[in-house]
């Protein structure tokens, strides 16, 4: 395994995001130019005059990644390097201030795979709120109160967005299932066109979760069916990961912090509900159970 | 440290902070009980497990195991072994092994 | 000098023309009026085989300029060109380009802000983001808007300058106005302009991290490795004007520019295209031997204060015309004149002027009281600001 991400970065112990950066840049290799957008990912890897990165990375600013990656492909292009572009955002960019520069990006049909580790929060500015935050969850902008059961939104579906684009190749992934991950970078890596793929990756502060399981919370996630693994192939879904161990939602939710008013009040019970009917909507769609 | 005109900054740079004062516990591994599957090398968020030829006194040292380094018994094998200048004790490793070859030992410094 | 290849075209077409002749690798905008021919035309020339360069079609102005900061990055030579709203969507980038030290060069077609919305010309936009960290440099017709450009990306590209470049032109006065201009060739600019080669790109076998971030022991020194730059570029502007002026034949002054200041007694300070406007007026005043006098600012950032200072030294008094407004002070070339000369022993009256805004007019009648005002402020200030055309009736 060669390890692209080098040691001394500042992400918090136990965090999911540079495991999957790792895992990410394994499979695509030295022959590959990063662009991240201001999150965890860029203020813990590169504080001047250090940098974590052992390939070619760029960072403008917190909206334009995808717009930022453009430029790098088209140059790539005319200079016919086959080098990899690769975009590494946190949730906060890509659901929400970035949605402009990634539709443009996909539109446009560049040759950009766009791997946007999912920790379902602002967590780089202190556990904010954003559209990929799921229901109920609490963040220091959905606190839960006596007015309040945290989000009151469900999670952005943000594969359907890149799949209404048109873009060739979208899948979802978790830091939990790495051969999954680092298959799914190769194949999107291969798309004639931008890629898109969506990682599941626990956030230790955010989250509030035992420290040390952030792989076993992902694994929990998927096998509750909260987090499905799947493929897309120029639109068409190819690849479905089976759940082979299934769980109800509470298995993982009781586990983190950000959901706990969820048992400690009465009305959470219906709020679990909700959140359970989520969790089988998406197996029955899937059929993610045999 | 000279201010460069547009902020480059050389890669692989971050090395120069050394990580592992941040912990509190450290992974202790069980040489005879690991299957060497290499999950916690694949898990490690600092990528500081590496795979080092038993033999290798100098690298296992350098990774801050030297009591260890004198005590293993001989073999030709690699052995995954976590870097502590790095490590920063997240436990990721030990909830993960298959085989319950890692344990967190508090350190005492 | 070269022969001449002279033509009559609009004024976008003729800046499409002298981008192209600069090679760029990458154009990326975004349409907004008064600037669309400018970038149509280029999308022709692209289509018609005439522009070897990646054309972009993009989503917005801020996209537009973020997708130049990584073709920059990985060492192409970019262009971009918008202005009023689009400016100021990008208003963030432009601070994220000067700061990361990429040349790119972008034509500002200088157009009114909302709100009120207004499509019209006026200066608002680029004189606002004049601390933006861009070298602003302004046009006063066709031919020089043309000029500017492979000027541009020689000092922007300038190893010791690196800081990006603004061309800026009255939106629709100069961009859609028919004038006869000299045309630029590839293969002169070529000669002109080298090909661009920076020291480090985004590229695998060199790795290097563009973008960390400074914490507060290191930020100020960035900036001020931005603001030396900039003092450098005072002197290169000025060079480059000369080399261009010894290849082409034609120069505007680097920094400044002045018509009949040297004995005058009354000096108008001015930028843009209006300057044909007071040099008119000048023409007719001097006729009546009155002693008017114009200096016209070509670089507004950096901010030429010794070539003012030099250049207005013997006015007895100074008016400063301008198309934009500094709410809730004055306007923005005022402010920098007045600061550049109160620490100098220079004490003549300096009065300025807003006119011009979201289009109006500005005639030579509004220019000859311009010059009133100034010849009665010798004797004592009245008004030190002021709208020179406010329509007090609609009020």
């Amino acid at each position: 395994m060669q390890n692209l991400l080098a040691p001394g970065h500042r992400a918090c112990a136990g965090c999911a995001m540079p495991t999957t950066v790792k895992l990410v840049l394994d499979a695509a290799g030295k022959n590959t130019i990063v662009v991240s957008p201001t999150s965890c990912l860029e203020v813990t890897t590169t504080p001047f005059p250090e940098s974590a990165w052992c390939v070619p990375w760029i960072h403008s600013l917190f909206e334009n990644a995808a717009a930022v990656a453009s430029g790098v492909e088209v140059m790539m292009k005319r200079r016919k390097k086959d080098t990899n572009v690769l975009i590494l955002a946190g949730d906060g960019s890509t659901f929400d201030i970035g949605m402009g520069s990634n539709s443009g990006m996909f539109e446009r049909g560049h040759k950009v795979t766009y791997v946007c580790y999912d920790n379902e929060a602002y967590m780089n500015t202190g556990v904010q709120r954003s559209g990929s935050t799921p229901f109920c969850a609490q963040t220091t902008t959905t606190p839960p109160g006596s007015c309040s059961m945290g989000n009151p939104r469900p999670k952005k579906d943000m594969p359907a967005i890149a799949l209404a684009h048109k873009v060739p190749y979208v899948a979802t992934a978790s830091v939990s299932y790495p051969v999954d991950l680092r298959r799914k970078v190769k194949m999107a890596l291969q798309a004639n066109g931008p890629a898109y793929i969506q990682v599941n990756a626990p956030c230790i502060t955010g989250w509030t979760f035992e420290t040390g399981t952030m792989v076993e919370l992902a694994r929990l996630a998927v096998e509750t069916g909260l987090w499905p693994l799947l493929e897309w192939k120029d639109g068409n879904l190819v690849g479905v990961k089976k759940i082979r161990r299934p769980r109800k939602v509470e298995e993982y939710l009781s586990l983190q912090g950000r959901f706990r008013h969820l048992f400690k009040r009465p009305e959470g019970a219906e709020d679990l509900r909700l959140i359970q009917r989520l969790a089988d909507e998406n197996i029955a769609k899937y059929h993610l159970v045999d | 440290m000279i201010v460069k005109a547009g902020k480059l900054v050389d890669p692989c740079s971050s090395r120069v902070t050394e990580t592992g004062a941040w912990r509190t516990f450290k992974p202790v591994v069980d040489h005879k009980q690991c299957i060497k599957c290499s999950l916690c090398e694949i898990y490690c968020p600092e990528g500081c497990i590496h795979q080092v030829r038993r033999g290798d006194r100098e690298t296992l040292i350098k990774y801050g195991h030297d009591k260890e380094a004198g005590q293993l018994a001989p073999g030709d094998d690699f052995l995954f072994v976590p870097d502590l200048t790095y490590c920063k004790g997240c436990s990721v490793c030990a909830h993960e092994c298959p085989h319950k070859a890692i344990e967190m030992v508090l350190e005492e410094k | 000098m070269k022969p001449s290849n002279m033509k009559v075209l609009e004024g976008s077409h003729a800046v499409a023309h002298a981008v192209m002749c600069c090679s760029p690798d990458v154009v990326s905008a975004y349409p907004i009026t008064p600037q669309t021919h400018i970038v149509e035309h280029l999308s022709q020339l692209v289509a018609d085989g005439d522009l070897e360069a990646e054309f972009l079609t993009v989503d917005s102005e801020f996209s537009a300029l973020s997708i130049l900061i990584g073709a920059s990055a990985a060492g192409g030579r970019c262009y971009s060109a918008t202005t009023s709203q689009g400016l100021a969507l990008m208003y963030e980038v432009l601070y994220n380009v000067s700061g990361m030290r990429l040349p790119i060069v972008m034509t500002v077609a200088n157009r009114a802000l909302s709100a009120p919305l207004n499509i019209w010309n006026d200066q608002q936009d680029a004189i606002g983001a004049r601390d933006g960290g861009w070298i602003q440099l302004y046009a006063e017709d066709v031919q020089e808007a043309v000029d500017a450009h492979p000027q541009a990306y020689k000092i922007a590209e300038d190893a010791d300058i690196r800081t990006p470049v603004m061309v800026c032109m009255d939106g629709f006065i100069l961009t859609h106005v028919y004038e006869p201009v000299n045309l630029l060739t590839k293969d002169a600019i070529k000669e002109f302009l080298p090909d661009f080669q920076p020291a480090e790109i985004l590229d695998p076998n060199n790795p290097m991290t563009f973008g960390a971030f400074a914490d507060p022991s290191t930020y100020t020194e960035f900036r001020y490795l931005q603001m030396e730059a900039q003092q450098r570029a005072l002197d290169r502007i000025e060079k480059v004007a000369q080399e261009f002026a010894e290849t082409f034949g034609r120069n505007y002054g680097g920094l400044i520019d002045t018509y009949h200041a040297d004995d005058a007694q009354i000096i108008i300070v001015t930028l843009g295209s209006v300057v044909g406007t007071v040099k008119d007026t000048v023409d007719a005043l001097r006729a009546e031997g009155k002693k008017v006098g114009l200096v016209k600012i070509r670089s507004y950032r950096p901010f030429p204060v010794q070539a003012l200072r030099d250049a207005l030294k013997d006015a007895e008094a100074v008016a400063v015309l301008e198309k934009d407004v500094s709410v809730g002070s004055e306007a923005g070339l005022l402010v920098d004149l007045k600061a550049a000369f109160y620490n100098s022993n220079l004490r003549m009256p300096i009065i300025g002027f807003a006119a011009g805004l979201g289009g109006r007019d500005i005639t030579v009648k509004d220019v000859r009281r311009m010059a009133e005002l100034a010849d009665a402020a010798r004797k004592g200030i009245e008004a030190e600001f002021e709208f020179l055309t406010l329509r007090k009736e609609i009020l």
